[in-house]
């Protein structure tokens, strides 16, 4: 990508003229790198991107800000709503302040870097794609998580990895309580390597020895008849 | 879905614009309820008597003649200030003798608030038709509440509009459903809580008002509501003295709050906050589920 820096003012032209550009004439035209101006909280911003570009978006961000994100390395430089980086697939969506609820839920691939805080159900059923979070996330995060690995820097809300699958979990600060059937265990050499380049990726400072791992206990893999709806 | 908006102004000398900077907020809510909108606002309260927000959603009625039968058969100064369908009424008279009064001669007027500091419009149409219609830019005022409606589970009709209102300057708008509506409904009648609508948030409103009427205060009121509203909701409260805003243990309704020196404002959304002056440096957060934020006029 060797063309001009391409620069969209959502104040003054719509969210499809942007999305439309990025789709389409984008392959074409080989930005450098795409800026997006007063974003305003408008949702969907970079959805459904598919190309290696640097989109870099100045300001807050709406609902599902790269969503379903393929190759694109996003920035948001302020906080972004529901569902950030929803089903991403491979690329990099960075989120400069804190993200609100859901936020990577059921990605695939690629990385989603929260350097705030993140909401409620941060990386609900995650499906492969790794979530490093600078700050805490709140309750039932990383419900029904299949695949992939979720970093929190600070603490943890209620029922952290309920229902977990083979996603795995990196915890630094308190958790409030563990869900259904995931349990702390032990940090083994591949954890710390892997942990040590997530944060390196997200530019995060801590030192991986600082974290405990949640992963699933996997009771609930196989019905029990007897544990009358008890778990 | 539904949007709400507030806005608590901490410094005097922008009452005035309070309209100005609440109508962009109302219209940022409109993907989110497109299909009414209402607006409540607490200005400088009265020393004495009552203030009234009359509608009459078949349309203006003869505001002169009721008036006049007004002057007539309640004694005290009544003087009313009307645009279109709705009028605020300031009068000494007692306000609920007043109501009683319109609910049995002029049924066609309804009664949408009463206290000393609260004006309340609401009616269906888009947000934008309905600030233009009653002239939401031009009111003052030192906080506000709005809301913009989808219906989900009751008809769309000015009276189902929010915000609802509960005894005396106590507003409050939902973005949520409840499903517990008819069972607090069925706890309170028996008390003699008398309900207009067969909507869920007006449960909600007549619940929390009635605690306060028993004695507990907002926050009381709310860990009440907590035990005994069963649902998804953010709901944001308006009373003579401020604001207080509360999501459901889950946060499954969205909100965000931008405060300034001068400022708290809070929407469901940051697209109705972008336009407010100085809002690139305030301090902006969520609030946490099952936690109370109360803001006060200084």
């Amino acid at each position: 990508m060797n063309g001009p820096v391409r620069e969209f003012d959502l104040a003054r032209s719509s969210l499809r003229e942007l999305n439309l550009y990025l789709h389409r004439d984008l392959a074409r035209e080989q930005p450098a790198a795409v800026r997006v101006f007063n974003p305003d909280g408008a949702h969907s911003i970079a959805c459904g991107v598919d190309a290696a570009v640097d989109i870099d978006v100045l300001g807050h961000a709406g609902y599902y800000v790269g969503g379903m994100n393929k190759h694109a390395r996003i920035t948001v430089h302020g906080n972004a709503s529901t569902g950030a980086a929803e089903n991403m697939m491979s690329g990099l969506v960075r989120i400069k302040g804190f993200a609100s609820t859901s936020a990577g839920a059921s990605a695939h691939g690629g990385c989603l870097v929260i350097e705030g805080d993140a909401s409620l159900r941060c990386g609900i059923s995650l499906k492969g794609a790794d979530i490093v979070v600078g700050g805490s996330v709140g309750s039932f995060s990383a419900f029904m998580a299949q695949a992939g690995r979720l970093v929190i820097c600070g603490d943890a809300g209620d029922a952290l990895g309920d229902s977990l699958y083979e996603a795995v979990i990196y915890v630094r600060g308190a958790v409030k309580s563990l869900g259904a059937d995931a349990r702390i265990e032990d940090m083994l050499p591949a954890d710390f390597d892997a942990l040590g380049t997530l944060l390196e990726t997200a530019g995060l400072a801590p030192s991986p020895r600082e974290f405990r791992k949640v992963a699933s206990a996997r009771s609930l893999y196989h019905w029990n008849a007897d544990a009358n709806q008890e778990y | 879905m539904c949007g709400i908006v507030g806005l608590l102004l901490k410094d005097p000398a922008w009452d005035a614009q309070l309209g100005e900077l609440l109508v962009p907020m109302l219209v940022g809510m409109t993907e989110r309820g497109p299909d009414s909108a209402g607006l409540a606002v607490f200005g400088t309260p009265l020393t004495e008597g009552a203030r009234l927000s009359l509608f009459a959603p078949g349309g203006p009625p003869d505001w002169q003649g009721l008036m006049d039968s007004l002057q007539l058969r309640h004694e005290g100064r009544h003087e009313l200030r009307a645009t279109g369908a709705h009028a605020v009424l300031v009068t000494t008279a007692d306000p609920d003798a007043l109501k009683q009064y319109l609910h049995a001669q002029h049924a066609e007027i309804a009664v949408l608030s009463i206290g000393r500091s609260i004006d309340l419009y609401k009616d269906i149409g888009t947000p934008a038709q309905i600030a233009e219609r009653y002239g939401f830019s031009a009111l003052s005022g030192s906080h506000a509440v709005g809301h913009t409606r989808m219906a989900t589970e009751s008809a769309v009709t000015p009276a189902h509009a929010h915000p609802f209102t509960a005894g005396r300057d106590f507003c409050l708008v939902h973005n949520g459903s409840l499903s517990n509506p008819h069972l607090v409904r069925r706890k309170l009648e028996p008390l003699g809580v008398r309900f207009e609508t067969d909507n869920d948030t007006e449960a909600a409103c007549r619940f929390l008002e009635w605690r306060m009427r028993e004695g507990d205060d907002i926050d009381a009121a709310i860990e009440k509501g907590f035990d005994e509203l069963d649902g998804f909701f953010t709901f944001l409260i308006g009373t003579g003295t401020g604001l207080a805003l509360v999501r459901d243990p889950f946060a499954c309704k969205p909100a965000i709050v931008a405060e300034t020196d001068d400022y708290v404002a809070i929407a469901s959304e940051f697209r109705s906050l972008a336009h407010l002056p100085g809002v690139k440096h305030a301090t902006l957060f969520e609030p946490q589920p099952r936690t109370i934020y109360s803001w006060r006029r200084a």
